[in-house]
């Protein structure tokens, strides 16, 4: 059974595909030397793709680091909200605010889920360049030799061989490439939502309710706090009559009290300010 | 035997582990045919892990590989693919 298995076994196919697509273009070749410079150039054109997705990762990444710590902030506010509308006797908007931290998180922890997977992605692409890279400077080096000591006979198989060896690591890292950037187009196209619900507010609007309406709230208890004070300092002066205000114009003026030598003193500045006059005229 | 994981590069294993992959390598192919991606990934994890045992290939060596392992998150839409010449192989 096992016998009748192995030889269409997976593993065994997908090599036979990478092989026959090897041989396809070394039959596309007609010169062997034009086989070798050939495919170096496609060796380095396949370093900078490589090279590139790395990159387009590493962004990929950076901007969900940015969008976690939005995020984070978002929740750190979303808690004082929370002890702030506690500490004002309020445990509805508390019990908001909590929920809608408790969401933020939710969507935190999905980011950190993504953000490791970008990470892994990012960091298998970077050894496969390294790898692709190690291998195309092999195949450059012996590239050289075949085309300056072997006979064109000798020159093919070794071609074939230094040939179908870089072409499965460039099928490899072509494939990782394209893996990485679909992978990234995901994570992109999710990391604008989330930036649209970050500009919207709806990280901070977990109930439908209108935008930071919890700071509105405790915004306008603060004011209306505020207020009441002010209302009452008023009243207290209204109800004291005539003395309060004189109290306060006196406290006002702090030296009320002391109005002779205050004006006394009002004469004297008005003295030294005549020498500078006179020095100068002088 | 030389194998190949995509993605991660080429080991060299002895006969031994050769036929263990092989026989592994049954329980992925009739995943395939079962259409079970369930099993389909419990059996290339397994097939990984007893694959990623071998010696790894040093980086400058230009050999082909005699069999390809597809990555562990293949998914059954992705092997069929790789089984095909119009498959996932770019170029």
């Amino acid at each position: 059974m096992k016998g009748s298995y192995a030889p269409m076994s997976v593993m065994k196919r997908v090599s036979l595909i990478f092989k026959s697509k090897a041989n396809k273009a070394l039959d596309r070749m007609e010169d062997p030397r034009e086989t070798l410079d050939y495919s170096y150039q496609r060796q380095l054109e396949m370093l900078q793709k490589v090279r590139r997705g790395v990159a387009d990762v590493a962004t990929s990444r950076k901007r969900l680091e940015l969008q976690m710590n939005q995020i984070n902030q978002q929740s750190g506010k979303l808690e004082k909200q929370a002890r702030d509308a506690l500490g004002a006797g309020r445990e509805d908007l508390a019990r908001e605010a909590l929920s809608r931290r408790q969401s933020a998180q939710g969507q935190l922890s999905d980011l950190q889920a993504q953000y490791a997977q970008l990470q892994g992605e990012e960091e298998k692409l970077t050894l496969a360049s390294q790898r692709l890279q190690t291998k195309v400077d092999t195949f450059r080096t012996r590239k050289e030799t075949i085309k300056a000591t072997y006979t064109a006979a000798e020159a093919q198989t070794r071609i074939n061989e230094a040939f179908s060896g870089i072409s499965e690591e460039m099928g490899d890292v072509g494939m990782a490439i394209q893996r990485a950037e679909d992978k990234t187009a995901q994570m992109q196209a999710r990391a604008g939502a989330i930036d649209e619900l970050l500009a919207s507010g709806a990280l901070e609007d977990a109930s439908g309710m209108p935008r930071d309406d919890i700071q509105a709230e405790l915004d306008r208890m603060g004011a209306g706090g505020s207020i009441d004070l002010e209302l009452e300092r008023l009243k207290g002066e209204l109800a004291g009559g005539e003395a309060p205000k004189e109290i306060g114009a006196a406290d006002g003026a702090g030296a009320a009290a002391a109005e002779p030598p205050a004006a006394a003193s009002a004469t004297e500045p008005a003295e030294p300010a005549e020498p500078p006059k006179r020095d100068d005229g002088a | 035997m030389i194998i190949r994981i995509l993605g991660e590069g080429q080991f060299r294993v002895d006969d031994a582990t050769a036929a263990e992959l092989q026989a592994l390598d049954v329980d992925v192919e009739s995943a395939v045919e079962r259409n079970d991606q369930g099993a389909l990934t419990a059996a290339l994890g397994a097939l990984l892990v007893r694959a990623r045992q071998g010696t790894p290939l040093p980086p400058d060596s230009l050999e082909p590989s005699d069999v390809i392992i597809p990555y562990e998150d293949a998914t059954i839409d992705e092997v069929r693919k790789l089984l095909t010449d119009e498959g996932l192989i770019p170029g």
